[in-house]
Order: structure tokens, then C-alpha cells, then sequence
């Protein structure tokens, strides 16, 4: 992916663009099973837009701790960010990736995400690579030490780099298809496929009961 | 990998074909939306000029923001009337259903579609919400998403997905008195962790399950997703069938009984291969109380608070970090733990049922000075069910507050909400930090039942000590 991209044109412009590479400085957030409340309170998804989410990221545990990651004046500006077990469990809202993608993260490498978070990420174009806990302990350890050191996600190679640290990642193939060919926003190849659904629809016995919705 | 499941059959039954990705392109039966998740999703559509491609297949209402006191339009609060003008436009113009407030059977997406008898087995269900498990009880495929997949749903009445593995889990034997279907899931979810479930849809299996009522069921399968499972299921039996039989969106005469043949033959083998199988008895479940900042930070009610060193190395800093944020020390009784609030609700505990079991507690007694306390419906025909029986009566002369539909302080997107560190004893499904309103608030979860007995009690107290011996 281009980090040129505007985050805030995510889901519009960029939607076919082939997710290849990204690259910049890294965020390590330490912490497992962070939940979607936390990434984007509540009360922010009052809204009919996604505007706007980027500034409220983690908006309560920032104002609670002013030490937390996205607050340190060191990782203003970062692309990569870098998180432990279970990242992103509870709700489905895609607000949280939102406020991820437009405070400016264009990937993120964790132990593991949540089912639901990786999907949306996905949908969004934001990759979502996995490696083990002593290999995600030590790049945060790394980023901690070198904040400004240039970190390079290869989604296609599925492996990290940054300076003499490198390691490989783990993404399934079929995201990992749909990043690198440019397919994550499926929307239009689902879509084409309106015969074959059309088939299913005629098959399946609950749509056509008389009495159905 | 897993064959002969129902997983297995009701994803082969759905699936269109296989994208160039890999991944599936699996056939949505029932659509179901709300006022937070699907604004930004029509607005893609409106951008990409695309349509909704079966409208009839989805169904809207409106629950996260709605109050449960004053409803008068417009809200007090603009940015909720503004998300509501948006559904109500949206329903409109694409022709989509939609139970507004006043309809008589507005409520919790996931409440109302099981009680009009949208949900039936054998389907694929998605919701831009998580707890969409819940509808798994009726033997249906069903799991939350994102709202650029509600987006895909709305233009396509398809989803890009990878198929999950099949975990069994099984629990068998009669659960003690006082114990419900929130203690079974609770129980689950610290044995397994809440990452435990991430890549599976539970198969919840057993005799516990089977004697379960449609309503308990729905409480399990409501908190798979606690558990890290994105899809919970129940296979479909005689229970299932009963319930939904007469119900809005039943089949009627000849389809009805070529659906339950239908339905029964979606079962699950009896060979079945699964990709794990984990087993519990019902005898070993106590009333469970969280005390932590995850859902799988639960004990027994009689149980302390557990020190650092009985947690794996993976899941002590969560630990630390939950003793700190609830301001309770390892080795503290849960039991006796004073609370601010009580709320009796949510799409895991607000059908009528629950309020039943919570009624017998509150009946005859009375909520402790300076508790605040309050029930309500999961949806508007639940709160007319409730009334006609009474039960709003009795809650009142015990000192609740009766509330309209909605799902209040479950997640606080409405007026109900924790004030500063204020603890609630919560029948919800989330005690994450901030969750019901207050960055400070904390929040122990519950049976509607243990709720009642809190409120009383004005702290955890065991709800066995208010049953009829």
C-alpha cells in the first residue's frame, strides 16, 4: 500500500488498490484482550459518518493515562502499529479500525486479533499480520528503544523488517489473496456474481415460503 | 477439519462459490440492521450508485440510542435523533422493514427477531453487531460484522468470509437451583478464555442444553462471542419447533412440515468429526459473578477474588490491571461487595423469562436504600408481555424503575449510564472498562436473578439464599 494514501480516504479512492507493502514508524501498544470499547468509546458512534473518529481513539484510556502509546509525542505520525494477544475483541463495531486507520495506521502486527476486528480490517484494507509473542514482545521492545527507527511490513512476503531486526509474519492465504491482489473491498466482486446468487435464492427453501419476510 | 456438523451443512447450503481470494461467498438469509452500524454502510451504497438487492431479506429496528424514559421526538439528545432520521430515511427509501418505536415490536435486534420468528434454523444470519450469536440457538449460522460488510450484504446478500472451525462443547447434567443459563456461559467463558473461541463456532451440546427453554438458549449462544467465538449454535429439536410455531414468520400448514423435516435433517451426525470437543458437567456451575475488566474474569459466587499466580503468564498484566481498575485486591469475597446500580436488561437478559426469574426475587421485598435499580424490556412486546402478568407491579413496589425497550446501559449510547466509579451488578454482557457510560464505572455481571438479589441486598449476595427451599 501506498502510505501516501490519506487515511481519510480509506473505503472511497483507494478501494482496488493491491496491499502490498507498508512502511513507517511503529506504535507498540502493550496489552491483551483490548476491546473495541476502548479503542472507540461508545458515545462516538453517535454519528452517521466516520469523520471525525480518528482524534477520539482510545479516547478514555488516553485521558486516564497520560503515558498511553498514542499519547507519547514519539510515535505522533506512526503507521505501523504493533499489539499483543486478542486485539480488538467485543463489539463489531468497524469504528474502532476506523479510528485506528484515520489517527494514521495503515497496518498492525499482533500475537492475534479478534475474529470480527480482523474481518473489518480487512474490508478496510488495513492488514492484520500475526507472529509469535516473543517475536511481537521484541519489536515493541525495539520500537520502545528506537521510536523513530523505519519499520517495513512486507504483507506480500508476509515478514517484517526494521534496521537488523527481522522476522516472519502470519496471514491466512485468502486474506492475504484479497490485500495483495486488490480485492479486500469484495464488494464489487460479490456483486458480479448476482446469476449464481439469484441460484441460491431459488434453491434455498426458508426465502420462499409463503409466509417468509 | 469438520464434516457432518450442522456448521458444515448450512455453510455448504449457502455458499454461491469460491472467490479467486480463496475465500467463500456465502448467501445471507436474514439481514438484520440497526441505527449504529448501517449509516456509513447506505452511504457507500448511495456512492457506488449500487442497490439493496433484496430488501425483503433484511430487517431494521433501532435499540443502542434510544431512552428508555422519555421517547418523544425529536430525541433530547441531536446526534441520536439525527442516527434515527437516518434509519428511518434509509428503510424508506430502499424498501427495508423496519419495527420503529411505537410499532409494538421495536426492541433489541436480537430480541425481536427470534420472537417474531425471523430467526429460524437452518439459516445464515449477519448484524453489524456482535452479540448476532444469539440467534445460533435456533440451529441458525449467525455472526456479527462490520458495517462495510453490512454494505456487501445490503448490494449483494453476500458476505467474503473464511469458514470456520467447529469446536463441540459440551455440557451435561441438571443445573443446581439458582443457577441459570448465564452461570452455564459465564462458566464457559472463564474456562475457555475469551480468546479461546477465535477461529471456532461453538457447537453448545448435552443434556444441560437440551432441558434449556428457547430463551436460555439464546442466553448461551448470546455470549459465545464473550467466549472469542464469533458463532454459537444449538442444533434445532422439538424445544426449538415449539417455540417458533405460530410465530409472525413461521411457516404455515404443508411448508411447516416440510420445514421441520427439513430442520431436523440440518442436525448435526451423530458421526460428525469436530475440530475439538471440551466437556463440563452442570453439578460443577455456581451462581457466576465477574469481578475483572473481561468476561472470562468470573467466579463463583462463594469464591475470592484469585491471586496473581493462578493466572497463566499471558493473562496476569490483564490481572493486575482488573484489580486496579475495580478496586478489589486478590483474596476479596465477591460476595459482600457493595453496588451503586442495578440493571436488569440487554439482548442476553432482557426476554421475558429472565424478568420471571428476577420478579420471584424482588417480589415481597424491597431494593436497599441508596441503590439505584432498574429493569428494562428487551422489547416492546416483552414489556407488554411483562405487564400483562404483572410483573412491572411487582418490580415497582420493590423499588425498581420500569423502563420502555432498548438497550440502556448495556452499553450507554442512551441516557442510562454509570456516573463516575459508581459498580453496577449488570445482567448484561461486557464489563470492559468504560463500558456502561463512565470511564471510571465498573461493572459486575450477573443473572438477571443474581441482579435482583444485589439490588435487595445492596451488595453480591448469592441468589440461593432467596430462593423457596
Amino acid at each position: 500500500m501506498s502510505s501516501s494514501v490519506a487515511s481519510e480516504a480509506r473505503n472511497s479512492q483507494a478501494r482496488n488498490s493491491q496491499i502490498k507493502t507498508s512502511q513507517g514508524t511503529a506504535l507498540p501498544l502493550v496489552g491483551n484482550d483490548i476491546d473495541t470499547d476502548r479503542i472507540i468509546p461508545a458515545r462516538f458512534l453517535r454519528c452517521v459518518t466516520f469523520d471525525g473518529l480518528g482524534e477520539h481513539v482510545f479516547a478514555d484510556d488516553r485521558q486516564q493515562d497520560p503515558s498511553h502509546a498514542f499519547n507519547q509525542p514519539q510515535y505522533q505520525g506512526a503507521k505501523i502499529l504493533v499489539v499483543n494477544r486478542n486485539f480488538g475483541c467485543g463489539s463489531s463495531r468497524e469504528h474502532a479500525p476506523q479510528a485506528i486507520a484515520r489517527w494514521g495506521i495503515d497496518a498492525i502486527i499482533g500475537e492475534s486479533f479478534a475474529e470480527i476486528f480482523f474481518g473489518n480490517c480487512l474490508a478496510m484494507g488495513v492488514p492484520c499480520l500475526t507472529a509469535a509473542p516473543e517475536t511481537v514482545t521484541a519489536l515493541q521492545a525495539i520500537v520502545q528503544a528506537n521510536p523513530g527507527r523505519e519499520v517495513q511490513v512486507d504483507v506480500e512476503n508476509r515478514r517484517v523488517t526494521g534496521g537488523d531486526f527481522a522476522a516472519d509474519l502470519t496471514l491466512a492465504d485468502g486474506p492475504h489473496q484479497m490485500l495483495t491482489l486488490g480485492t479486500w473491498d469484495a464488494c464489487g466482486q460479490l456483486v458480479a456474481q448476482a446469476e449464481a446468487i439469484e441460484q441460491i435464492f431459488g434453491e434455498l427453501p426458508y426465502v420462499n415460503w409463503a409466509n417468509a419476510a | 477439519m469438520s464434516t457432518g456438523t450442522l456448521f458444515d451443512k448450512v455453510w455448504n447450503l449457502h455458499t454461491v462459490g469460491i472467490l479467486p481470494s480463496g475465500q467463500t461467498q456465502l448467501f445471507i438469509g436474514l439481514h438484520l440492521i440497526h441505527e449504529v452500524t448501517s449509516p456509513q454502510a447506505f452511504a457507500m451504497l448511495r456512492e457506488r450508485g449500487l442497490k439493496v438487492m433484496y430488501p425483503q431479506r433484511t430487517v431494521a429496528t433501532v435499540d443502542h440510542i434510544v431512552p428508555t424514559d422519555n421517547q418523544a421526538r425529536p430525541f433530547a439528545d441531536t446526534l441520536a435523533e439525527e442516527m434515527m432520521q437516518n434509519l428511518e430515511k434509509n428503510c424508506a427509501d430502499y424498501g427495508i422493514r423496519f419495527y420503529n418505536i411505537g410499532s409494538g415490536s421495536q426492541g433489541i435486534v436480537h430480541v425481536i427477531a427470534p420472537e417474531q420468528g425471523l430467526t429460524q434454523p437452518g439459516m445464515t444470519i449477519a448484524c453489524g453487531d456482535s452479540h448476532t450469536s444469539t440467534h445460533g440457538a435456533f440451529g441458525a449460522i449467525s455472526f456479527g460484522i462490520g458495517t462495510s460488510q453490512v454494505r456487501d450484504v445490503l448490494a449483494s446478500q453476500t458476505l467474503a468470509l473464511g469458514k470456520l472451525k467447529v469446536r463441540r462443547v459440551e455440557v451435561n447434567g441438571t443445573l443446581q437451583p439458582g443457577v441459570y443459563a448465564k452461570d452455564v456461559v459465564l462458566h464457559l467463558i472463564r474456562k475457555l478464555g475469551v480468546k479461546g473461541g477465535v477461529g471456532y463456532a461453538y457447537e453448545y451440546a448435552g443434556t444441560t442444553f437440551e432441558q434449556m427453554t428457547m430463551e436460555e438458549r439464546m442466553t448461551v449462544c448470546n455470549m459465545a462471542i464473550e467466549g472469542g467465538a464469533r458463532c454459537g449454535y444449538i442444533n434445532p429439536d422439538s424445544v426449538t419447533y415449539a417455540y417458533l410455531q405460530g410465530r409472525d414468520f413461521a411457516p404455515l400448514g404443508r411448508e411447516w412440515d416440510e420445514a421441520v423435516a427439513w430442520w431436523d435433517s440440518l442436525r448435526s451426525d451423530a458421526d460428525a468429526t469436530y475440530d475439538d470437543v471440551v466437556s463440563f458437567d452442570a453439578a460443577e456451575i455456581d451462581p457466576t459473578v465477574t469481578w475483572g475488566i473481561t468476561p472470562d474474569q468470573g467466579i463463583g459466587v462463594s469464591e475470592a477474588v484469585p491471586a496473581p499466580e493462578s493466572f497463566g503468564e499471558g493473562d496476569r498484566a490483564i490481572a493486575q490491571e482488573a484489580y486496579a481498575y475495580m478496586d478489589l485486591a486478590p483474596g476479596t469475597a465477591i460476595k459482600g461487595t457493595p453496588i451503586d446500580v442495578c440493571f436488569i436488561g440487554s439482548c442476553t437478559n432482557g426476554r421475558l423469562s429472565d424478568l420471571q426469574e428476577a420478579a420471584k426475587i424482588a417480589q415481597g421485598r424491597h431494593v436497599a436504600n441508596g441503590i439505584k435499580a432498574f429493569v428494562v424490556p428487551g422489547s416492546e412486546r416483552v414489556k407488554q408481555q411483562a405487564e400483562a402478568e404483572g410483573l412491572d407491579k411487582i418490580f415497582e413496589a420493590a423499588g425498581f424503575e420500569w423502563r420502555e425497550a432498548g438497550c440502556s446501559m448495556c452499553l450507554a449510547m442512551n441516557p442510562d449510564k454509570l456516573q463516575g466509579r459508581q459498580i453496577s451488578a449488570s445482567s448484561s454482557n461486557r464489563n470492559f472498562k468504560g463500558r456502561q457510560g463512565s470511564a471510571s464505572g465498573r461493572t459486575l455481571l450477573m443473572s438477571p436473578a443474581m441482579v435482583a438479589a444485589a439490588a435487595i441486598a445492596g451488595k453480591v449476595t448469592d441468589v440461593r439464599e432467596f430462593l423457596p427451599i
